[in-house]
């Protein structure tokens, strides 16, 4: 589906909301589909937490399928024989894009040297490329979680850029358990002495923290339904319990392969900043306090979906958002969709979001 | 007309036809959007709510601004006067206190059109009186102890909540199934009634 791989350096140093600016960025992205002349016609994808840039190609480490292929290609709800569609590994990441595990100036990585980032920081950087790129207006900005806040972000913050919002299982403001979660996470990683303060390119690196890590959000982005579907109380390969702390039930050993699966893919520094701007997110307070004054006088068209087992951000999260939207009189749909799957429904099979999406992108 | 224009409820169908083109407007108990896709077409910027999830994904799969919702609660977060016309059709008998719905209709819409079953139609009253038993008509099709029309209301009820309201009548239209009918009697004859007001 004509995939292409590009890395663009960004023109000027990027300015970050923690103070300060990143020398030298590098934006790593993919595109799909053909950008036609007057470039109206481009999608940007804002990939989660733990994504990247390969959404409808195989990931480079893993090989294995894109992270949405369902629904981004010909045909299918977000058409690349209509769209041009770019995903960019945001920075913080470890996928191309400048991050912690980046060379800095003196020509060893950043490691914590790397500063602390924010949503609007990946933002921004997704609009220098998208000038770069000269693409002036989006058909549409789309984004499901971590990506619903960068949807969310651009919306506020470079209201010109988009001319539709798709927000999908996200929030505006993460709320004191996400932030107990992904502490949890990084405690974990920092737990491991092979974290060594971040210092660990060249060497070992802290795979058991970020895995446990990596488990514990793993729960988080399933509904206890699911795990019980799942697993139940199956044990593993065996008949009877081992009286010892092997992985005796299937859902231990699937967490465990999740978690070491992981650590093959992703850098735990990475990990660290991602989860912290994700904390730091709160577009409320971005605006005065008042989430309706950061949507004030825009005329994109948005639309919000939840699911009804998510309980990572739940419905109410996207209510909240909506209530602003409707307070500052944009045109907004909203629907909470009914799918077992919890949070990670909508990469998973949900014909009713396939809808959404296609008729919400027109 | 469009095949499916010509099709539409009587009531929606009015209302359709008497909503200035190129208005603001929030259809409150959106349903399936048939009314907002004869809106559209009339190059209206239209809003809907619905609580229904299945309606309110083909709503947005057909590209309308849907939000799910529950109107008696949400309602609030509009802004005042942020519409030409707020529509509340077939809607307002489902509320849980129709008398501040009416409130909130005519406070985000300039205007507001109410349409809904009206209880004193002749064969309402012949089923009370003679049958003893809670009317199931073809207004009012489902059976007392299912039917989400929990605040049954008359043309006469209505005029006096408009009154109490201070909402002034504009105009009104009275039907028969799809036969209009004129205001004498309407109490009595009309199965449902259409009404549109101002504050």
């Amino acid at each position: 589906m004509n995939a292409r791989s590009e890395t663009l350096v960004l023109p000027a140093p990027l300015p970050l909301d923690g103070g300060g600016e990143l020398a030298r960025v590098e934006v790593a992205y993919e595109t799909y589909g053909a950008l036609n002349e007057d470039r109206s016609n481009a999608i940007l994808l804002c990939h989660a937490l733990t994504g990247d840039q390969y959404v409808a190609s195989p990931h480079p480490i893993t090989g294995k399928p894109g992270w949405w292929e369902r629904m981004v290609g010909p045909g299918k709800p977000i058409d690349t024989d209509r769209f041009h569609v770019i995903c960019a590994n945001v920075i913080g990441s470890c996928m191309g894009s400048t991050g912690p595990a980046s060379e800095a100036s003196d020509g060893r990585p950043y490691a914590m040297r790397f500063p602390v980032i924010t949503i609007r920081d990946m933002v921004r950087a997704h609009v220098g490329l998208l000038d770069a790129l000269g693409i002036e207006q989006l058909h549409a900005v789309v984004g499901g979680s971590m990506g619903g806040m960068q949807a969310l972000s651009l919306a506020a913050n470079w209201p010109e850029r988009a001319s539709r919002v798709l927000v999908i299982a996200s929030t505006s403001r993460h709320s004191a358990q996400n932030i107990a979660f992904h502490e949890l996470g990084r405690q974990a990683v920092m737990a491991d002495p092979r974290w060594n303060q971040g210092d660990y390119y060249g060497g070992e690196a802290p795979d058991s923290g970020l895995a446990v890590a990596r488990m514990a959000a793993h729960i988080t982005y399933l509904s206890e339904e699911a795990l019980t579907g799942k697993f139940g109380r199956n044990l593993q390969d065996r008949d009877a319990k081992s009286f010892g702390f092997d992985a005796d039930f299937q859902v231990e050993s699937y967490l465990r392969y999740q978690g070491s699966g992981f650590t093959q893919r992703f850098d735990a520094n990475s990990y660290l900043y991602i989860t912290r701007a994700m904390d730091y997110f709160d577009l409320a307070e971005e605006h005065g306090g008042k989430l309706a004054d950061a949507f004030a006088g825009t005329s994109a068209r948005f639309c919000l979906v939840s699911f009804d087992s998510d309980w990572l951000y739940p419905t109410a999260e996207s209510r909240h958002v909506v209530h602003a939207l409707n307070a500052a009189g944009a045109a907004v749909s909203f629907v909470e969709l009914s799918a077992p799957h919890g949070h990670d429904s909508f990469l998973l099979d949900v014909p009713a979001l396939d809808r959404v999406i296609g008729g919400f992108l027109g | 007309m469009s095949p499916i224009r010509n099709q539409i409820r009587p009531d929606l169908a009015v209302i359709a036809s008497h909503v200035t083109p190129g208005s603001r407007v929030l259809d409150i108990g959106c349903g399936d959007g048939e009314l907002m896709l004869a809106l559209r077409g009339k190059d209206c910027d239209v809003r809907g709510i619905e609580i229904d999830g299945d309606c309110v994904e083909r709503c947005v799969s057909q590209g309308l601004s849907v939000v799910q919702g529950d109107a008696d609660r949400d309602l609030a977060d509009y802004p005042d006067k942020g519409f030409d016309y707020a529509i509340l059709s077939q809607t307002l008998q489902t509320a849980a206190r129709p008398d501040r719905m009416l409130d909130e209709l005519l406070r985000v819409g300039r205007r507001a059109f109410v349409s809904f079953p009206n209880f004193a139609h002749w064969r309402t009253r012949a089923a009370l009186m003679f049958g003893g038993r809670m009317p199931v008509t073809r207004a009012i099709p489902v059976s007392w102890y299912a039917t989400q029309n929990i605040h049954h209301v008359t043309v006469k009820d209505f005029r006096d909540l408009a009154a109490e309201k201070g909402a002034r009548i504009e105009r009104e239209w009275f039907f028969a199934g799809e036969r209009q009918l004129g205001r004498a009697g309407a109490n009595g004859r009309a199965e449902f009634a259409v009404f549109e007001l101002s504050r």
